[in-house]
């Protein structure tokens, strides 16, 4: 059988999506944050809503979204994401208003911006990507960074001392302005599909009216960790995720309680 | 019985080697080829062809978008 029998227009099952233009992506590779890049670009093409939507880019390794993306899209000051959001959505109440923020941005500088968007309820979306380390900067200690976990600034491992890791998510959907907050990871096929369910619940909230949806990205940086690509996923598995748990946290403003 | 079969297109310019693809292919149909692109990677090629379902994994879990799936139903 030949392979170009297959390779036809009316066979094609995925492709990039039109929203994501031919630049690379300028990641490391193996990096979770092109997956989330790109998982934004699928929801908005499915959505039809390329030319309503206005992204917010922060600083990290998420700085270049403009790049990549065929939207509107506005780089904010270090941390301030959220507040850039609130203007612009405040102004254009029409527009589909998200941030993309990294851990360093969303959790460490722009904690204060962050917090009281939430408990402000603006309707809009922000995408929180952790990876327990500054990526861009060298592979410094986080916030969100596990205990014992080495970084460059704490190269015997995040101590008492250092404080403690934050679960982003779980602080937020205490706020009452928060409709829907979640938590989920992009590094298995499966994961990804259920990622990008949650991604366009969390956009298709915003026609409601209702509050702010939180995405929570819980993703590898195999350069910071000095790991390869497959050994940081799987790192990731094992350390990551018992501490940040995946799934719903809240959904239509009320917090999930889990059955234990 | 109707036997699915499926076909990858690697972008070889935009790949960077990370072997996701490869690791999360369930049917071991992908590969990284010898030869490297301009910027020194080794890609991602179809080792075996045969063993293809078409069921876009290695697409999905691609942070660069590198992979286009095709597959088609073929009646014996």
């Amino acid at each position: 059988m030949d392979i170009n029998e297959i390779i036809k227009e009316e066979n094609l099952v995925y492709r990039k999506s039109a929203v994501l233009n031919d630049k690379v992506f300028n990641f490391c590779p193996g990096c979770g944050h092109g997956v989330v890049q790109k998982l934004i670009a699928e929801v908005v093409e499915e959505m039809n809503i390329e030319s309503e939507v206005i992204g917010v880019g922060s600083v990290g390794c998420s700085v270049l979204v403009y790049e990549f993306m065929e939207l509107d899209v506005v780089s904010a000051a270090h941390g301030r994401a959220a507040a850039v959001a609130t203007g612009i959505k405040r102004v254009m109440p029409d527009k589909y208003v998200f941030s993309l923020q990294g851990d360093g941005d969303l959790a460490a500088i722009g904690t204060s911006e962050s917090i009281h968007a939430c408990n402000r309820g603006e309707n809009i979306t922000m995408i929180f990507i952790n990876n327990g380390i500054y990526g861009m900067t060298g592979g410094q200690m986080a916030p969100t960074s596990l205990h014992g976990m080495k970084t460059a600034t704490s190269p015997y491992g995040r101590n008492e001392a250092m404080g403690h890791p934050i679960r982003m998510s779980d602080v937020v959907a205490q706020l009452e302005g928060t409709y829907y907050v979640t938590r989920q990871a992009v590094h298995t096929p499966a994961m990804v599909r259920k990622a990008k369910k949650a991604l366009r619940q969390a956009f298709e909230n915003q026609k409601l009216n209702k509050g702010l949806s939180f995405v929570e990205f819980v993703t590898n940086c195999n350069s910071g960790w000095k790991l390869s690509p497959i050994k940081a996923n799987q790192w990731l598995d094992q350390h990551m995720l018992p501490f940040y748990p995946l799934g719903d946290i809240k959904t239509e403003g009320v917090i999930v309680t889990k059955d234990k | 019985m109707a036997k699915i079969r499926g076909a990858i297109v690697v972008d070889t310019e935009r790949c960077k080697g990370c072997e996701l693809c490869m690791y999360n292919c369930p049917t071991q149909t992908i590969g990284m080829e010898h030869k490297v692109n301009s910027k020194g990677y080794h890609y991602a090629y179809m080792e075996n062809p045969e063993a293809c379902i078409g069921c876009t994994n290695c697409a999905v879990v691609c942070p660069d978008g590198v992979i286009t799936v095709y597959k088609k139903k073929f009646e014996q």
